[in-house]
């Protein structure tokens, strides 16, 4: 009861000291406003880079070669892999070979569903009589088109006997229609195209069209139309034009449906470094999923988040400072009532219980008002990131209930001091 | 008067401050002092008489360092500070010379407080406020805060408070010397009219002889003693 009485008084003793009211609480408002915009920016961009991640297929596991380094655990991350090996360095035995492929396949039977194999041949501009596009050729085997999902607007899929012999056939995008085709899928089949690739001519016929997906996780500031979508060949195709035969240094097992990915991830992994790189000195296996690689990123956002609330900590430490200080004076402004309190029967847990409700209600109040603003800020930036909003609830609980042990632990101490002064002198002060 | 219940008993009441100190200071030097129920006293004295400090002690804000206090059958020396609030919040009713009523605080919230302290439901405790502030002919000006009452007013909210858990005595310190002497004798006739109308018994330490006068005992103090004890008038002077 005496709870209610006590939070109504400290409102209206609040209201008539406006601006110091403010400024006491700016510290906290600061402080929880800081936290909830940087969660709140962490949490949308972890929810959506997850989301987009996931839909890049949660059963692929890319497994590729590193350089070893005589600190291996700190490069145990997929982010870290892909500053991966310097290619010029590599020998012949480094690579990844269809000899060992097999030799996983035959191994683990029932985990794998396919091998996804890609070969980058590099950027370029397709030609068409006299309209062009820009294209990113990359030689894929079967694996990799079961494994991305693409869905054939036109046309067909590679044949065996394309990638057997390595026909000259290429699968392009329906946006790469739009800019070549006027949009017409149907129209591209069969037709001869001209890809520019470092100032080399190479010529393909067009067999299929597939529907192109805008993702989420790739922020593009080119315009639409000069998007450089993929323009896939037959692996073997790109492999010639490489002039690659050595093998790979990346490849992506497509794992089967019931197989638990994180713990085959190692099982491969192990078993590739100890059969084939046990003896290299240089190289060798790491393998990570999107499932791995998810859960790197969110630890990786989270380190960040801490790191963040570290220094908001501080500044709500700054900000409860603030509030003990301006407490300080209230309880020396109000010596006098407080006196009269004491003399009309007020228990000296009374009046402890009254400015540490004070306290409390400065820091809650600023806590809301840290999470209302918090949330703005967080929300803009999320929105001109592109990202979709997803507040933190966790943390807008977590920021007022630590708001109010700011209020208690910095209000306990003028409270206390205000509940022991003696009521004679308490009376007497002028 | 002997028959009637003893409200205030102070036997060699002893008042020391810096104890153990080369500054060591006596205030009050063995004070008797016997109230009854009903009655309206006044304590008289310069200041630096010691009256106030007597008034802290008859008050239960203070504790004497020798001598026996008993009010209204408690025994206030061996009282812990936890049972003293509770003895001031429903044994006594303040009245200070400077008023102080809580700012910002209406004037029916002001009178609320003690009940409040006493643990009052809230309906109970407007109830009796009301009540009260129309006894001291205050209940046009409830609702206003302290800022907005004039000197008298804010008195008489005062005496209102002091008057909210029946409390066994009123001690009333220099209740008129904020105010000029029209409204300080209305204030007065409001402690003449408590005392006669509700039987409170009622202490008024004052330094003016002629308020004094007013009372049925007055009690003389110097330089820490009673020096004297008279009658008064126990009537309202002619002004």
């Amino acid at each position: 009861m005496l709870i209610f009485e006590n939070i109504s008084l400290a409102l209206s003793g609040l209201k008539s000291n406006k601006t110091r009211t403010l400024l006491t609480m700016l510290g906290i408002i600061i402080g929880i406003a800081s936290v909830i915009a940087v969660m709140t920016v962490g949490n949308s961009m972890k929810n959506s880079v997850t989301s987009s991640m996931e839909g890049m297929g949660v059963h692929n596991i890319t497994v590729g070669i590193k350089q070893k380094s005589s600190t291996r655990e700190t490069t145990e991350s997929g982010m870290t892999f892909r500053a991966g090996p310097r290619r010029q360095t590599l020998s012949k035995e480094d690579y990844i070979t269809d000899d060992m492929m097999e030799q996983i396949l035959s191994e683990y039977p029932n985990d794998i569903k396919a091998f996804s194999l890609t070969e980058s041949v590099g950027n370029g501009k397709a030609k068409y009589r006299n309209l062009s596009a820009n294209v990113t050729v990359t030689g894929v085997n079967d694996g990799y088109l079961t494994a991305n999902d693409l869905t054939i607007l036109s046309g067909r899929l590679f044949t065996e006997k394309d990638q057997k012999e390595g026909k000259k056939t290429a699968i392009v995008s329906d946006k790469f229609c739009e800019n070549i085709f006027d949009g017409n899928p149907d129209r591209a089949l069969g037709e001869q195209i001209t890809v520019v690739l470092n100032n080399k001519y190479y010529h393909y016929t067009v067999v299929g069209v597939y529907e192109y997906e805008e993702s989420a996780a790739s922020f593009d500031m080119s315009s639409s139309e000069d998007v450089a979508t993929q323009l896939y060949l037959p692996l073997k195709t790109a492999q010639e034009q490489n002039h690659n035969r050595n093998g790979f240094s990346q490849i992506t097992i497509v794992a089967s449906t019931e197989t638990d990915v994180t713990a085959f991830l190692e099982t491969v992994e192990t078993y590739m470094n100890r059969r084939f790189y046990g003896k290299n000195e240089n190289y060798e296996i790491s393998a990570f999923s999107m499932e791995s690689m998810v859960s790197s990123m969110t630890e990786m956002l989270s380190t960040i988040s801490i790191a963040i609330a570290i220094i908001a900590g501080i500044s709500l430490l700054v900000g409860g400072i603030g509030v003990m200080n301006i407490m300080l004076v209230s309880i020396t402004e109000r010596t006098r009532e407080i006196g009269t309190r004491k003399a009309l029967g007020a228990a000296n847990s009374s009046i402890r219980l009254q400015f540490i409700v004070e306290s409390v209600v400065i820091c809650l109040l600023g806590g809301v008002l840290g999470i209302l603003l918090g949330l703005a800020l967080g929300l803009f930036a999320v929105r001109v990131m592109g990202y979709e909003g997803s507040p933190s609830v966790s943390s807008i609980a977590v920021s007022a209930l630590f708001s109010t042990m700011i209020g208690v632990f910095f209000g306990y101490y003028p409270a206390n001091k205000a509940a022991k002064m003696n009521p004679i002198d308490a009376l007497r002060y002028e | 008067m002997e028959d009637r219940k003893l409200m205030i008993d102070l036997r060699g009441i002893v008042k020391r401050f810096y104890i153990g100190q080369p500054n060591e200071l006596e205030i009050l030097h063995g004070i008797d002092l016997k109230v009854c129920d009903g009655e309206f006293v006044s304590i008289v004295g310069a200041s630096g008489s010691g009256k106030s400090t007597l008034m802290n002690i008859i008050g239960a804000l203070d504790k004497p360092t020798e001598g026996d206090y008993t009010l209204d059958g408690v025994n206030i020396i061996e009282a812990r500070d936890r049972e003293l609030s509770g003895i001031r919040n429903r044994k006594i009713g303040f009245v200070f010379q400077t008023y102080n009523l809580i700012a910002r605080t209406c004037a029916l919230k002001n009178v609320e407080l003690p009940m409040l302290y006493r643990g009052m439901g809230r309906r109970e405790r407007s109830m009796r406020a009301k009540e009260l502030m129309k006894l001291v002919e205050m209940e046009e000006r409830m609702n206003h805060t302290p800022d907005e009452l004039s000197g008298g007013q804010k008195q008489r909210v005062a005496i209102a408070r002091a008057m909210a858990n029946d409390p066994a005595i009123i001690l009333a310190d220099e209740p008129t010397g904020a105010l000029d002497s029209k409204t300080g004798r209305k204030i007065m006739d409001l402690f003449h009219r408590l005392n006669e109308e509700q039987g409170k018994t009622i202490v008024l330490i004052t330094h003016s002889p002629e308020l004094a006068q007013e009372t049925q005992r007055i009690i003389t103090v110097s330089d820490g003693s009673i020096i004297g004890e008279r009658k008064g008038d126990g009537k309202h002077a002619d002004i």
